[in-house]
């Protein structure tokens, strides 16, 4: 299945490739059982896009985030990131990979509790080529006055944006977000979604978030769905909602 | 009900499978303390049984004394000093012998049998042979016979009264009062050039020209008896025939070895066990308390199911039972293996006829129950914490640890300190008891290195001081009594002697005030060489006419200061009583030194100057001469041979000191491995998620691994100043236990001896806690994005 041509409408020129993926296919081996999670998934991902993978647990779409990411490998197939295949690198540059391009948000938000909201941001600023200041990464998550606050004195919403604001201070060209709102309830989901859109919006960072959450694929420029580790349809959203609007 | 048990139980077993290097880790420093307890705590019962069981057997005496000659009429005025229940009267003295086979003299302690049957104080136990019945028969200490290859019927020769007589062997017997044999001077038991012989009184008393008269005296003391006031009156009673001061069973030297061995075991049984139980303790506290809150959802589960309470408490302590048992069964594995090697060590350092050298059940049964009953303290609160839990809350993930800001986090912003090295404090901090503790363990085995390297620093010390500095001779050689000085010129014509000085020792009672203490006095003449008396600065000191020198210690029991007056009753010489002015003090490492101007001594005794031993030094290639030459010399009671002690001191010191050292290093490790393995464990536990997540954000494994070492490293510096101070404690206490009338150890430490203990304790933290980090490599990223902790 191939969903490469699919593109959103509003786009003026051809629009750059992000992520080319071609025939991936992962398997894995529990004991003697082998699951295949994903099945020969072809699929590109383009510049600026705010892209939601859709679908049932166990469908693959984590998987192929993970690959993405570039926290795991393929069993067969190939992955480029612009010009570079990913699929081949070793650990290191794979570290190098993610420390430069990628941002994280994870359902769990996965903050460090020993450090403050901000001290959790600066670890990324500490480590990446040309950061924002972490203070601007809260600011654009609306959580400038919560800098100095632990992780066990904010609400797990706040908790998420300082996971978002953790991830996009790098300035990343990709945000990935595994079940971002999972977590939360409909009222701090939407701030999730608020934040998350706000940076899709400013900076053109492409965004890819997965969900089971269908009311979500409202405010997406393509929704692609799983199911059994192929991908079974993409679609492009021609009214975009924003992220105030969704409720569930 | 039955089936769900048996579930729980393997879930038990499993869990402990899983743990098992965590596991491994507690049970060998629990192991440590049940094997210490078990050897010091078990040979202290042995030795002491053992010695009791003998002395009663062989009717060891309570009071010795002895005199120069007093008539055997005496006895009876002796016999009855209230509460003397027995009383032995014999002739010793001391003969040079000449042994086929031994290329120097030996030194023989003659002691007389008496003319009819068995003695009835310290009474001989017969190994071979038997008991001689003509004068020129003797038996021999069994220890003299076995060094030397002497059987019953075998001949020896030796100075007799200042004739060469031969001596045949008739048996070998073992007594209560050489249990530890040491010869006059000596530091160290040499069986082979010292032995007693004991001999028919008749015989005796022709070589010392003692007929009718003894000049050694044995007292058993009845139940009641005042010792101190029937050593006064002995005392009374003997002194217009030469009485040398009676003393009792804590001054026999063969008794107060022990006594020294028995004191030792016993503090060590007291002293160390604790330790090892105390920190297993805290690290079984340490990883149940992290078992507990990983199996939260477990604990709620189960609860739900329908388990109790008390079922759910029972199965977590039975997980620290289970560490206790394996620490047990390694502990009395090493502990009985250790034991075995000591009770060898006795053997060869005690002469007991019998030996009650087995670990008795109940130490076993002891060490046990302390090593359960630490396991169960250090688990009890996390399992009350589990059977406390509500399965409601259980169910639910616990709350993130809380974290505030505090000064040190204002100090930590300000010093603009990386994130990970800001995580790593914060962890210390957050946790400060458990970082404390793990802290205050690595300084404990900072300081067992310390404790035991730091004896080789203090003995090159005492050995430099005492061999080196003070006593510089290569023999002494003792005559029988004093000797005019012309003697010197008989052993000045002997072969191989370069450089000669005479010198006086006599026995005196030092008093002032209600103090007294027996000692010998030395005396000599100003400006000798080669045997000096040495301050703790290095200067020479010397007494001055009409004064005195005290080491520091026989100074301090006296309570005398320089510029004090000490009465000093003189019991060989001329006796009498004589005031002396202390004129100086000295720190020394062996005996209680006091010293006196030789020609001033004479003065006071009003005779011609007279010495009782010679100082030599000595052309080794003449050696093998000098002895045969010794061997024929009359009125030569003794010769140490210097050099030869000094090389066997030094041998035996260093081969303990290696064995102590060993076990201590080994000690060191075990509770270093126990905290940092089981610390970087936990860490690596609970910071699984956040490592993994940093390792997604882009950080190298270099990065993650710095905050895992980083932390353990971190507590394990923090530990190493408390460690030397401990450690420094440690050795001065152990300095004072080991501190005696006989010797002193000082306290020395040098700091090589601080940095090898760091080195140890930090090397073996930093092999366990990387031995953990390999774990970082294997993290599941993956499994970190979905799941919650």
């Amino acid at each position: 299945m191939t969903a490469g041509p699919s593109m959103p409408a509003t786009s003026p020129t051809e629009p750059r490739i992000v992520f080319r993926t071609e025939g991936v296919t992962k398997v894995f081996a529990n004991g003697e059982v082998k699951v295949r999670a994903l099945d020969g998934v072809d699929l590109e991902l383009f510049s600026g896009e705010f892209a939601v993978l859709l679908g049932p647990s166990g469908s693959g779409k984590s998987t192929l985030l993970n690959i993405l990411g570039g926290l795991d490998h393929v069993t067969s197939g190939r992955v480029w990131f612009r010009d570079t295949e990913l699929t081949g690198m070793g650990d290191r540059e794979l570290t190098r990979y993610r420390r430069d391009h990628v941002g994280f948000v994870f359902q769990f938000y996965n903050l460090v509790a020993s450090l403050t909201a901000r001290e959790n941001v600066q670890l990324v600023t500490d480590v990446a080529a040309k950061p924002m200041p972490a203070e601007e990464a809260l600011d654009l998550v609306g959580l400038a006055h919560r800098m100095d606050h632990f992780p066990s004195q904010m609400s797990g919403g706040e908790q998420q944006r300082v996971a978002i604001a953790r991830a996009i201070a790098k300035q990343p060209e990709i945000l990935l977000c595994d079940e971002p709102t999972g977590a939360l309830d409909s009222k701090t989901g939407v701030q999730v979604l608020e934040a998350l859109h706000g940076i899709n919006d400013r900076f053109g960072t492409t965004t890819v978030v997965i969900t089971h959450n269908a009311e979500i694929r409202r405010m997406a420029d393509r929704v692609i769905r799983f199911h059994d580790g192929h991908i079974v349809a993409v679609e492009v959203n021609t009214e975009h909602v924003p992220p105030s609007q969704i409720t569930w | 009900m039955v089936s769900a048990m048996h579930a729980i139980d393997r879930k038990l077993i499993r869990d402990f499978r899983r743990l098992w290097a965590q596991a491994l880790a507690i049970a060998l420093v629990l192991a440590c303390g049940v094997a210490i307890l078990l050897t010091s705590l078990g040979m202290y019962r042995a030795l002491e049984e053992t010695r009791t069981a003998y002395y009663e057997r062989n009717r060891f005496a309570d009071v010795f004394v002895s005199t120069r000659r007093a008539p055997l009429s005496l006895l009876r005025e002796l016999g009855q000093i209230s509460g003397v229940q027995a009383i032995e009267a014999r002739i010793a003295g001391d003969v040079i012998l000449d042994v086929p086979g031994l290329d120097k003299a030996a030194v023989g302690r003659v002691l007389s049998l008496p003319e009819v049957g068995q003695p009835v104080l310290n009474v001989p136990v017969l190994r071979s042979g038997r008991l001689p019945e003509t004068p020129f028969e003797v038996a021999v200490n069994e220890p003299f016979a076995l060094s030397n290859g002497l059987q019953p019927g075998d001949q020896f020769s030796a100075n007799l009264n200042g004739r060469k007589r031969v001596l045949t062997l008739t048996g070998t017997l073992l007594s209560p009062e050489f249990i530890y044999t040491l010869g006059p001077g000596a530091m160290m038991p040499d069986n082979r050039t010292f032995g007693i012989l004991w001999m028919q009184r008749a015989a005796a008393a022709a070589a010392f020209d003692m007929e009718g008269a003894f000049n050694d005296l044995s007292l058993k003391l009845d139940l009641y008896a005042q010792e101190p006031e029937v050593l006064d009156a002995v005392d009374t009673l003997l002194e217009p025939y030469g009485g040398l001061g009676a003393y009792g069973r804590n001054q026999q030297l063969s008794n107060s070895f022990i006594d020294a061995e028995i004191k030792q075991l016993r503090s060590m049984a007291v002293v160390l066990p604790p330790v090892f139980f105390a920190i297993s303790a805290f690290l079984v506290a340490m990883v149940l308390g992290r078992i507990v809150t990983l199996e939260r959802s477990e604990i709620g589960l189960l609860k739900a199911l329908g388990y109790s309470d008390v079922e759910i408490c029972i199965h977590y302590l039975m997980l620290a039972g289970l560490i206790a048992l394996c620490g047990v069964a390694i502990g009395w594995a090493v502990g009985t293996w250790l034991a075995r090697g000591m009770s060898q060590l006795y053997v060869e350092f005690f002469d007991f006829p019998f030996l009650i050298f087995h670990v008795s059940s109940w130490v076993y049964g002891l060490s046990g129950a302390m090593a359960i009953a630490a396991t169960t303290f250090g688990a009890a609160r996390s399992a009350l914490a589990a059977a406390r839990l509500s399965p409601a809350v259980a169910m639910q993930p616990p709350a993130p640890p809380r974290f505030r800001r505090t000064l040190i986090d204002a100090a930590m912003s300000w010093a603009r300190l990386s994130q990970p090295t800001v995580m790593i404090l914060r962890s210390l901090t957050r946790w400060p008891l458990r970082s404390a503790m793990s802290a205050l363990g690595l300084s404990l085995a900072v300081a067992a290195v310390m404790a035991s390297s730091f004896i080789t620093d203090s003995l090159d010390t005492l050995i430099d001081q005492a061999f080196y500095q003070s006593n510089r001779q290569d023999a002494v050689l003792v005559f029988a009594k004093a000797t005019p000085l012309s003697v010197l010129e008989d052993v000045g014509r002997l072969p191989g002697v370069m450089q000669l000085e005479g010198q006086q020792y006599h026995v005196a009672v030092l008093r002032h005030g209600q103090f007294e203490k027996r000692v010998s006095v030395e005396a000599r003449f100003p400006g000798v060489d080669l045997s000096r008396v040495i301050s703790a600065t290095g200067a020479v000191v010397e007494a001055s006419a009409g004064g005195i020198v005290l080491s520091d210690v026989l100074a301090e029991q006296l309570h005398l200061r320089v510029g004090d007056m000490v009465e000093a009753e003189f019991l060989t010489g001329k006796r009498g009583r004589y005031r002396m002015l202390v004129t100086g003090l000295v720190k020394q490492y062996f005996g209680l030194g006091a010293y006196v101007d030789l020609a001033y001594l004479d003065g006071l005794f009003g005779r011609a100057t007279e010495v009782t031993v010679a100082n030599v030094t000595l052309d080794d290639a003449a050696l093998p001469d000098l002895h045969a030459a010794l061997k024929g010399i009359p009125n030569l009671a003794a010769t140490n041979m210097l050099t030869e002690a000094r090389r066997s001191f030094e041998d035996t010191i260093s081969q303990n000191v290696t064995i102590m050292t060993t076990v201590y290093i080994t000690i060191a490790v075990l509770i270093t491995v126990g905290i940092a393995y089981n610390g970087a464990r936990i860490q690596m536990s609970e910071r699984a998620r956040e490592l993994a997540s940093l390792r997604i954000l882009g950080f190298t494994r270099w990065h993650v691994s710095y905050i895992l070492v980083g932390e353990t490293m971190l507590l394990a510096l923090l530990a190493q100043p408390l460690g030397w101070g401990i450690g420094h404690l440690l050795a001065w206490s152990m300095t004072a236990a080991f501190s005696s009338d006989l010797y002193r150890i000082p306290l020395v430490i040098k700091p090589a001896t601080y940095a090898s203990a760091s080195l140890v304790v930090l090397g073996a933290a930093l092999g366990s806690v990387l031995i953990v980090r390999r774990r970082l490599d294997n993290l599941d990223l993956v499994s970190v994005m979905k799941t919650r902790e």
